[in-house]
């Protein structure tokens, strides 16, 4: 690296290091206190989720290796340990995902930005929701109820938008820490000045702690500029 | 089970925060031998006598319950440093000290199972409660001198106290932030007529002209002043 070092400016060298010295670990668990604290269900991590299983595999099979062969049971017992945390991580983001599905299944089905941050299980599992809850209030409910309220989106017919469907809200207020720098950003949400004498324009430095507003601040998550904690 | 805590209470339970406290680095200075362990989270060892080395907490804890290591104590924890920052968390009305962001988890941690390897640890065990309780002090009372805010800058406070004032906090800017936006729509006359409430009852704290800055908390806000009796009914409206 030293070679080349001249070529890259200092925030590529920090991004190298930080890319390289991060574990799988540490962006799980990064990737799982930002599902936890954020409102809405973010982008499937896939690459990491699939790398991660096949590490969990590959050590459960040493550990059972180990624990046949009669090795060391204090190095067992100690890689059983990682192993019960990495698994608890991954299963914790997983299932956090899937408590956000469930809570707001129609309106992910029905955004597809939404939809498109599903991995394919999860679409899976939202169809099948979806159709099962519709199947279930339909018998319990709507059937029963008057012919122009037995729509499972929309209050009745002369609803103009689908007001039955919850959506998450995206006003509340997180925690977060500024990992990389950031551009500043306008605490409404725009990034040009539309009038001259903005003073209420926002920015982090890295290792700052902050409460923001969540919304202005969704482009930022998701690029890595900012994690939830 | 994984994924249980109750949203409503706190985001992430105590234990939760403990899980991700036990990932910190450590010094630790075995009394065996063994090789090098490859875990998923990193590679450490070679471990060797008396030769310290850096592990991850919860691998720390699990060799000292075996007797295989002692724990050094980490650097922060000293009593010449926790008094120091005691002493500045009560003379600083504003700030908070610069600790470790898992200092609460860290110390219980230790305090719970290596008791012998702190020097003097009832001296530190009850300097770590006095700073807490300082903090803890501290963020509630400047909890009171919200206005309405966008975004709140908190240099310097830990994992443990952002869990605990998660919740309060959250819904209390929610409702600032909601009963801020029916009144964003007449913004040139707000900005022309400057103050557009007087306050009818005790001149406010520590309020400055322009921005509002509280000492330890930098806040972004957008113009909007509140006098004392609205904000009680925020604050009763948002559920406290």
């Amino acid at each position: 690296m030293a070679s080349g070092s001249e070529e890259w400016s200092a925030a590529q060298i920090d991004d190298y290091e930080t890319l390289v010295s991060t574990t799988d670990v540490e962006l799980l668990k990064r990737a799982w206190r930002n599902e936890k604290a954020a409102p809405e269900i973010l982008p499937f991590e896939e690459a990491l989720v699939k790398r991660a299983k096949e590490q969990i595999q590959l050590m459960e099979e040493t550990v059972d290796d180990f624990a046949e062969s009669g090795h060391d049971p204090l190095i067992a017992s100690l890689y059983q340990m990682d192993l019960d945390r990495a698994q608890f991580l991954l299963r914790s983001y997983l299932r956090v995902r899937l408590q956000k599905i469930e809570k707001f299944m129609f309106y992910i089905w029905k955004s597809d930005t939404h939809r498109n941050r599903l991995s394919k299980e999860e679409e899976k599992f939202t169809e099948r929701c979806i159709r099962d809850i519709g199947k279930h209030l339909e018998e319990t409910v709507l059937s029963k109820l008057a012919d122009n309220y037995q729509s499972l989106l929309k209050q009745s017919i002369i609803s103009e938008e689908d007001d039955m469907v919850p959506e998450p809200q995206l006003d509340t207020f997180v925690v977060a820490k500024c990992q990389r720098a950031m551009r500043p950003l306008y605490l409404d949400g725009s990034r040009q000045s539309a009038s001259f004498d903005r003073d209420d324009h926002f920015q982090m430095v890295p290792g700052d702690l902050c409460i923001l507003h969540y919304r202005p601040f969704q482009e930022e998550l998701m690029s890595g500029n900012i994690s939830l904690v | 089970m994984a994924g249980q805590s109750d949203p409503h209470i706190s985001l992430f339970s105590a234990q939760e925060v403990e899980f991700m406290a036990e990932d910190e680095l450590i010094e630790i200075v075995p009394n065996m031998r063994m090789d090098s362990l490859n875990f998923i989270c990193g590679d450490f060892g070679p471990f060797l006598p008396q030769i310290a080395t850096e592990v991850p907490l919860w691998l720390a804890i699990a060799l000292k319950k075996r007797g295989k290591c002692t724990i050094r104590p980490p650097q922060w924890m000293s009593i010449e440093n926790l008094t120091r920052i005691l002493e500045g968390e009560r003379d600083s009305q504003g700030a908070f000290q610069a600790l470790p962001f898992h200092y609460v988890e860290i110390s219980t941690l230790l305090f719970d199972h290596a008791r012998d390897d702190i020097p003097d640890m009832y001296m530190v065990r009850s300097l770590v409660e006095d700073i807490r309780d300082v903090r803890v002090h501290k963020v509630e009372t400047s909890l009171e001198k919200f206005s309405g805010t966008s975004a709140v800058k908190i240099p310097n406070l830990s994992a443990m106290e952002v869990n605990i004032i998660r919740p309060f906090v959250g819904r209390a800017l929610q409702a600032f932030y909601k009963h801020d936006n029916p009144e964003k729509i007449p913004d040139v006359d707000r900005a022309s007529s400057g103050q557009t409430r007087v306050p009818n009852n005790e001149p406010r704290e520590d309020m400055s002209e322009g921005g509002k800055i509280v000492p330890w908390m930098i806040i972004y806000s957008k113009n909007i002043q509140l006098d004392q009796a609205s904000k009680v009914i925020f604050l009763l409206y948002s559920g406290l």
